[in-house]
């Protein structure tokens, strides 16, 4: 299932395990999980040396349906997880993703701090506004007024813009993709994994289950009209300013990634003794 | 009290409960679409409406809609809080994966399995138990009445064959109806086909007919009735993160609080809740949230806080298979070495478990009134399998546990609030209150609360904070002491039911066990213990997990007589009656052999 | 008296139902820009043969994974008659891949640049939409989804046929278009012999449970 040797030629289909993803049939996650595959093969980077981080939910379920190394680790820690992989084994491709509960509440001051360490990550968020495998809360995502049983009215409070939030903590690469263009979010996860740094991903993924609505979303999403820019203040305005459905990568940036080289080892353990010595 | 048979005990007439009929059990199994979850609660339902009682646990796969899933039915004349060790009937709608289930609906030559010829083949996992096939085609039958569905054809069967009344039935799904009347009247009808379709298949034994009370019962799942228990001792503020098993209190709890004034914020992560509801108890408002292992753990520092700076709080957890994500929908007693220890520093905590269903809301409440009158963190351990089952109770009286806080007067003189009193608890200043403000803090502190790095308030404070949860008197609720016996079972939490019947078990064969329930976890009361055993030889810890948890920490902080043994398994299947009635008999036999050896 | 039974007003409704009212925030502002495709065909259509044959190559081995994806989810959430049904669209698609490969005597697949590949609207036209599915769809769903992917290949052609530059361009999209079109009837005789779905095919009485 995952142990196979790599072929000569890398395929979307050297990149998927022989285990059958349990996401209700419809969900955006379906296609979020071959695009990532197809991004791979295109990359060309052989499945053992690519890792999937994942943290809990629906969404996190995703590194054992791919036939990478992966790590399902604990909810909203996917991102400290990952960056510890990558600062001590920098030459892995390092993959980190999971839900809008997952990443943008209990995760969100990880995100915070993954955008402003710039590592080189590819994190990809699979947002449906809503936290689906606890049975339908509200995430930060959410609409203000989406009824739910916690939060009975809705939660009444402003929804969170990871977007903005990425590119102002210094995030080098911010996009945004849709589960129903399953061949661009492929090109943009690519682009993602060969752009330096952290590259952040916000994929809109409908929930068929609990937001049956947003089967209208592919009425709304669109190509973003202009390309992505280098320019962070030009990308916030573009992005505080459009319809949320702007598919594309909105910004594509110089900052200097985290530098995950450190120096060759010159000294010995030993070595370091001397400063004790009298 | 020593056993009346000083000779080893026979196990195999402990295999059979139906000598004495005590209930019946029913698997209603079935793929998504197929509703066996809706029709065995109406299966409860109606069997509340026939004066009877019940408990109805579930169990599914792990898709979130339309995969595999069984409802485990178990119905009788006396409130049960406990599966029996097998299935009287395994009633299945189709047999996609149930297979899965296997190991949840044990079945023997005695039992009856019913399924749908149109369906597929029936699992080898359940033929080659010897139960008695019988084949009836429900699909047809439900699809003969245009507008029906397939569970209500299964319910009808089911029902019939229980001996429940047609009335019950039909009221029962008359009351949860929310759709059209056509389609009523056309369910109604395949009810009736399934009731119609149970003649002719022997060997369910019948129920005889309940006679408890139509009013002053409730049909309520573990989850609600520990948040209805806070709201009774007096909570008003809830901080909710959601979790399995934990998220159906607080979405319960979310209009609950509303409708009595009070509120309940959706946080962010568990580090978030413990924290709001630390700042909104220190604000005088009863607070309290709930979580299971892996929220647990991330509360840790929080509840060192709440116990440093003495803030009431309560917290549920809903115990579910760790370690770590372990099985989260699957229930296990293994959070209790953490519940009891697991905090950095001497942090003494309260700890509670209920032991049963009904028993959440009593000891919720009990947890809100201790933790406000002591001014101290109190942890619940509740379970998935309490916390999510639903069972026929009768309604709880009312409890006087209502959280009464010491608070300190305006002006008081010389007010000090961490003052060393010979209880250990001191008045707690509300802010808003004139002329006592004071600074909480988690960093110790003399008694006017000023931080503190000095040996002496060092040791003054942590004396205070222990001997004020020593000191208290918690009544009779602490643990449950029943019967008699020079043996003695002691457990906890959802494993209380199982143990009971076992018990009871084998004193049908003439051997008196006492049995133990504590509800009173942390702190370790010695001499109400040592009371408890008194006439005691030998003890047996019964508990659902893999460290033998309760054993250990029953040892450590307890003199227990003789040897002590255990009998403990992990989750993710529950404790049975059977099985423990058999460890009792054989730790009994086991004793016997080394008297008469001595 | 039942409120596990009552709390169930929650229910989701199938994909075929109605929706609950979109929340506010999901109606976006209008923004000037254009939509995925529009004009797509004409502007940007195959020039030769070969690339024209290579695009309809890489539209039936993308419909072949559709359809192999939703015959997976479909068996995970135990829903085997149309899973199988799945499969065998799957088949046929591979089938018709194949076919073209012979057609050109390729020996292997042509390598399709994504860039080359213009469809109005996101995906192929013979793509099955991935959230078309519902967990308790039937034979005749699963049909209906076919016909529309056929249906909308066929447009697809046609319209090639129309608008492309180069003759043996629009030559072979006519023929391609006559067979969508020999899919189409298929698929319409293969619907007349499964039975219409109940009004209430969607109904799941039970409530969705979680499992993390």
């Amino acid at each position: 299932m995952n142990g196979i040797a790599s072929p000569a030629v890398l395929t979307p289909a050297s990149y998927k395990s022989a285990y059958k993803p349990i996401w209700c049939p419809g969900c955006g996650d379906f296609s979020v999980l071959s695009s990532v595959t197809k991004a791979l093969a295109k990359v060309g980077v052989p499945p053992q040396d690519v890792v999937v981080v994942s943290g809990i939910g629906c969404s996190s379920r995703i590194p054992a349906y791919t036939s990478c190394y992966g790590f399902h680790g604990v909810h909203g820690r996917a991102l400290a997880a990952g960056t510890g992989l990558k600062v001590a084994r920098p030459e892995l491709t390092v993959l980190v993703a999971g839900g809008d509960g997952d990443g943008y509440s209990i995760g969100g001051n990880h995100f915070l701090h993954a955008c402003r360490r710039n590592v080189d990550l590819t994190y990809i968020v699979m947002d449906n506004h809503v936290y689906g495998m606890t049975k339908g809360q509200a995430s930060p995502t959410t609409e203000p007024d989406w009824d739910n049983k916690l939060s009975p009215g809705g939660t009444g409070i402003r929804s969170f813009h990871p977007l903005v939030i990425a590119l102002a903590s210094g995030a080098n690469f911010v996009a945004r993709a849709f589960a129903g263009d399953p061949n661009g979010t492929a090109e943009i996860i690519a682009a993602g994994i060969r752009h330096p740094g952290f590259s952040f991903i916000e994929v809109l993924s409908p929930c068929v289950t609990f937001r049956p609505e947003q089967r209208l979303w592919k009425q709304h999403a669109h190509p973003a009209p202009v390309g992505p820019t280098d320019d962070p203040a030009r990308a916030a305005r573009r992005i505080m300013t459009d319809d949320g459905f702007n598919i594309g990568i909105l910004y594509a940036g110089d900052r200097t990634p985290y530098p995950t080289h450190p120096g060759n080892a010159k000294r010995t353990p030993a070595d370091l003794e001397t400063e004790f010595e009298l | 009290m020593t056993a009346r048979t000083t000779a080893p005990v026979a196990t195999r007439a402990l295999t059979s409960a139906r000598e004495a009929v005590s209930g019946i059990s029913i698997a209603l199994a079935g793929s998504g679409g197929s509703g066996v979850m809706t029709a065995g609660t109406l299966l409860l339902d109606a069997a509340a409406k026939a004066g009877l009682y019940g408990l109805m646990v579930r169990t599914s796969g792990p898709q979130i809609r339309g995969g595999e899933a069984a409802a485990l039915v178990r119905l009788a004349r006396a409130p049960i809080d406990t599966l029996d060790d097998r299935f009287d009937l395994l009633l299945a709608i189709d047999w996609q994966n149930v297979n899965r289930f296997a190991d949840e609906i044990p079945l023997d030559a005695a039992s009856v399995l019913i399924g749908d010829p149109d369906e597929g083949e029936t699992p080898d996992v359940f033929k080659s138990t010897g139960a008695c096939f019988v084949a009836r085609p429900l699909k047809k039958t439900a699809k003969a009445i245009p507008g029906s569905w397939t569970n209500m054809v299964a319910l009808g069967l089911a029902g019939a064959l229980a001996g429940l009344p047609a009335a019950a039935l039909e009221a029962a799904v008359r009351d949860s109806w929310k759709r059209t009347s056509e389609a009523l009247k056309a369910n109604l009808a395949a009810l009736q086909a399934g009731m119609d379709a149970a003649s002719g298949i022997h060997g369910v034994p019948e129920l005889p007919k309940g006679n408890a009370p139509a009013g002053r019962r409730w049909l309520i799942s573990g989850n609600e009735a520990a948040g209805y228990g806070a709201i009774r001792g007096g909570v008003r503020f809830v901080a909710a993160y959601p979790i399995t098993p934990a998220t159906e209190l607080l979405e319960w709890m979310a209009p609950a609080l509303a409708k009595v004034g009070g509120t309940l914020l959706q946080a962010e992560d568990e580090l978030a809740s413990v924290n709001m509801i630390i700042g909104a108890s220190y604000g005088g408002v009863p607070s309290l949230t709930a979580t299971a292992g892996p929220g647990l753990a991330l509360m840790t520092e929080g509840i060192g806080l709440a116990c440093s700076a003495e803030v009431p709080i309560v917290v549920v957890d809903v115990m579910r298979g760790g370690p770590s994500t372990g099985i989260p929908a699957k229930s296990e007693q293994s959070d209790l070495s953490f519940a009891v220890s697991g905090l950095p520093g001497d942090a003494p905590r309260l700890v509670l478990a209920p032991t049963s269903i009904a028993d959440c809301l009593e000891t919720t409440q009990w947890a809100v009134e201790l933790a406000e009158a002591l001014q101290a963190p109190a942890i619940v351990l509740s379970d998935q399998f309490l916390g999510q089952s639903r069972a026929i109770i009768d309604r709880p009286a009312d409890a006087d546990f209502v959280g009464r806080r010491l608070t300190a007067t305006a002006n008081t003189p010389d007010y000090k609030r961490y003052r060393d009193t010979a209880s250990g608890v001191s008045p707690m200043a509300i802010p808003g209150t004139a002329g006592v403000v004071y600074t909480a803090d988690g960093l110790e502190h003399t008694e006017a609360g000023v931080p503190s790095s000095q040996p002496k308030d060092h040791r003054t404070q942590l004396d205070k904070r222990e001997r004020k949860l020593l000191r208290h008197d918690y009544g009779r609720w602490w643990a449950d002491i029943e019967g008699d016996g020079d043996a003695a079972v002691i457990t906890f939490g959802s494993s209380t039911a199982a143990a009971r019947e076992a018990v009871a078990r084998v004193a049908r064969m003439g051997l008196d066990v006492r049995l133990i329930a504590l509800r009173l976890l942390a702190p370790a009361l010695p001499e109400r213990l040592a009371a408890a055993l008194n006439g005691v030889a030998r003890v047996l810890v019964v508990e659902q997990n893999h460290g033998a948890q309760l054993y250990r920490y029953l040892r450590a902080m307890y003199d227990l007589p003789g040897k002590p043994a255990s009998f403990h398994r992990p989750g993710p299947l529950p404790l049975r009656p059977g099985e423990l009635a058999t460890a009792i008999v054989e730790w009994t036999n086991a004793g016997v052999r080394k008297k008469a050896s001595a | 008296m039942s409120p596990a039974v009552k709390k169930r007003g929650r229910a989701t409704t199938p994909a075929a139902g109605k929706a609950p009212r979109a929340a506010s925030a999901t109606k976006p502002r209008p923004v000037p820009g254009r939509k995925a495709g529009a004009n797509e065909p004409a502007r940007h259509a195959p020039r030769t043969l070969t690339e024209f044959m290579a695009q309809a190559w890489a539209m039936e081995i993308e419909a072949a994974q559709r359809y192999t994806d939703f015959a997976d989810a479909m068996e995970t959430h135990n829903n085997l008659e149309v899973a199988a049904m799945f499969r065998t669209m799957a088949q046929y698609e591979a089938k018709h891949a194949e076919q073209i490969l012979a057609e050109m005597g390729w020996s292997e697949p042509p390598v399709v640049q994504r860039g080359d590949l213009r469809w109005p609207g996101f995906e192929a036209p013979e793509t099955a939409p991935i959230d078309e599915v519902h967990y308790l769809m039937q034979p005749w769903h699963a049909l209906q989804l076919a016909l529309a992917a056929e249906k909308a290949a066929e447009r697809f052609f046609r319209e090639l046929a129309r608008v492309a530059p180069s003759e043996s361009v629009r030559h072979a999209a006519k023929e391609l278009q006559a067979e969508e079109r020999e899919h189409v009837l298929l698929v319409k005789a293969w619907m007349k012999k499964v039975p219409k779905p109940d009004p209430d095919w969607a109904n799941d009485p039970d409530p969705a449970r979680y499992t993390d």
